[in-house]
């Protein structure tokens, strides 16, 4: 029997007359990297944050971790970790004190000793004590990491985790989450546009477009039931309508 | 970057607490967070404390003047000036409550926090503290330069003092915590209505004057707001000596109310924001 991290049911999610999720069911195998693929309004960002909680479903189910996530959340939050690009932390504390700060928020039994390993793991050592604003991209992308590894969570959610990083840091970043998986055996979900990015971490790929998964599968078997050579003219394929001129 | 990460040996090395419905570290996490902001933050220190000082600084001088000229201020010399710091007990502690949510939001944290296992109601919890930091922070200065200044202390209203800072603390934390719903309803554009909405029911709640100055069909009304009876029990205390034990239980009464409504109300628009993807976009 497959042990599954998360498990959707005819997830649904409607704002007034637009639908942005329709009806959509998929598992996650634990200790996978599953990423969720599609444009600009495909609904990767709705469904990571109907996952994540922080956003109702109109109707479905969501299973995360073997808990209901419409009615036991907080059992399952400790237990996930999230990051993204697009939400900061405060700018004003340094380094240190975020990563303090969520450290108590996870309830961390030593914060301080839990700090310092991922300062290491992360090579913060010389940014702990700066502020969280003063940083670049790169440097903001390994605080962003190290909050959400503070837990070691069993499932980590992460939406387009490498956007706006030069490739050198973006390639760090990835690395990071590989080794974090092997060590941990944690589960990894990913919504991203980047396709190499794709190709490289993921087990499973979902790909989504207009609120629908529109097909799925490991990259390797995505690529060669469209006859391409890479995931990228995979999804070109898809987003321009021509996947069933390329099966053909 | 080069080398790519450090693999450190930490598999089974984070302990974590086990769910719990209410938890108080996640409420001090909440609190350590925004005692870092305010430590490594002078000018927002200052502001805090500037504010309560000028008014103090003003109204004592204007109490003075009116002391040699009206019979009413001069029986009880500072109910301008103890008026004056009670209503910045309820400023401050209303502003407390919203500015703390306010900086979750000018820095683009709720999403992180509402990810977190943060609960709503740590959430208030939290804010709630951090009202009552803010204010001591804020009002202790003002309250204290009165003393040396004016030949004013508040300390003189002896132990009803304290139930009127109670009071007039919660009736803040009732309208903070309507601010914060109603910024996490319709975005930073409502962010004024922190220091706009509770200037409202100033002028009926006789801060500066009896409820008897009112029109009749104001006094009604005004009787309904729970620093109505905390202002009248002041000058009770002050003209009379006596202590305003009906105006205290009502007051305490219509407080619980506020502070009851004002909560569901928070909650309430934080279930609303799951539902319509609130925390997803926030901004103006």
């Amino acid at each position: 029997m497959t042990d599954y991290a998360i498990q959707v049911d005819h997830l649904v999610k409607r704002y007034g007359e637009v639908l942005a999720v329709d009806d959509i069911s998929f598992t996650v195998p634990s200790g996978s990297t599953t990423a969720l693929l599609g444009g600009n309004g495909a609904g990767k960002t709705t469904t990571l944050s109907m996952l994540l909680g922080i956003l109702l479903p109109s109707s479905g189910q969501i299973c995360v971790l073997g808990e209901d996530m419409l009615t036991h959340r907080h059992r399952v939050l400790p237990r996930v970790n999230f990051s993204s690009p697009y939400v900061d932390l405060p700018h004003r504390l340094t380094v240190r004190e975020n990563l303090m700060v969520y450290a108590h928020l996870y309830a961390i039994a030593r914060p301080a000793e839990r700090i310092a390993q991922v300062a290491r793991q992360f090579d913060l050592g010389d940014l702990l004590m700066r502020p969280a604003g003063k940083l670049s991209s790169g440097q903001k992308t390994r605080v962003a990491l190290a909050k959400a590894l503070l837990n070691e969570p069993e499932l980590l959610m992460l939406d387009e985790p490498t956007a706006s990083l030069d490739p050198d840091t973006a390639d760090w970043v990835r690395s990071s989450f590989q080794d974090y998986q092997r060590r941990t055996g944690a589960t990894l979900l990913l919504a991203s546009h980047n396709m190499t990015e794709v190709e490289r971490l993921c087990d499973d790929v979902l790909i989504m477009k207009k609120g629908k998964i529109v097909d799925h599968g490991a990259p390797q078997l995505l690529i060669d039931r469209y006859g391409r050579n890479t995931m990228e003219e995979v999804f070109l394929d898809i987003a321009r309508d021509r996947q069933w001129v390329a099966a053909q | 970057m080069g080398g790519g990460p450090v693999t450190v040996p930490a598999a089974a090395s984070v302990t974590l607490a086990a769910p719990s419905l209410f938890s108080w570290r996640r409420v001090y996490a909440l609190v350590l967070r925004h005692v870092y902001l305010l430590r490594g933050s002078w000018a927002r220190l200052a502001e805090m404390i500037y504010w309560p000082l000028l008014n103090v600084v003003i109204w004592g001088f204007f109490s003075q003047f009116f002391a040699g000229h009206s019979d009413w201020v001069a029986r009880a010399s500072g109910v301008l000036l103890g008026a004056v710091m009670l209503w910045d007990v309820l400023f401050r502690s209303n502003l407390g409550v919203a500015l703390s949510f306010l900086e979750e939001m000018w820095s683009r944290n709720l999403g992180h926090l509402s990810v977190s296992p943060l609960r709503p109601i740590e959430l208030v919890v939290a804010m709630l503290i951090m009202s009552l930091i803010r204010s001591v922070l804020g009002l202790a200065p003002a309250i204290l330069l009165a003393i040396p200044l004016y030949h004013y202390s508040l300390f003189s209203l002896g132990p009803p003092l304290l139930l009127f800072l109670f009071n007039l603390m919660v009736t803040g934390w009732a309208v903070g915590l309507a601010v914060a719903a109603l910024v996490l309803r319709y975005g930073l554009g409502a962010e004024s209505l922190a220091w706009v909405l509770v200037l409202g029911i100033a002028p009926l709640c006789g801060i500066y004057y009896p409820l008897s100055a009112l029109p009749d069909w104001l006094q009604a009304v005004a009787w309904f707001l729970p620093p109505s009876h905390i202002f009248e029990g002041m000058r009770t205390v002050m003209f009379d000596h006596v202590f305003p034990l009906q105006e205290m239980v009502i007051g305490l009464l219509e407080n619980a109310i506020a502070m009851l409504a004002a909560g569901a109300v928070f909650l309430r628009v934080y279930h609303v924001a799951r539902v319509k993807g609130l925390f997803l976009s926030m901004g103006e």
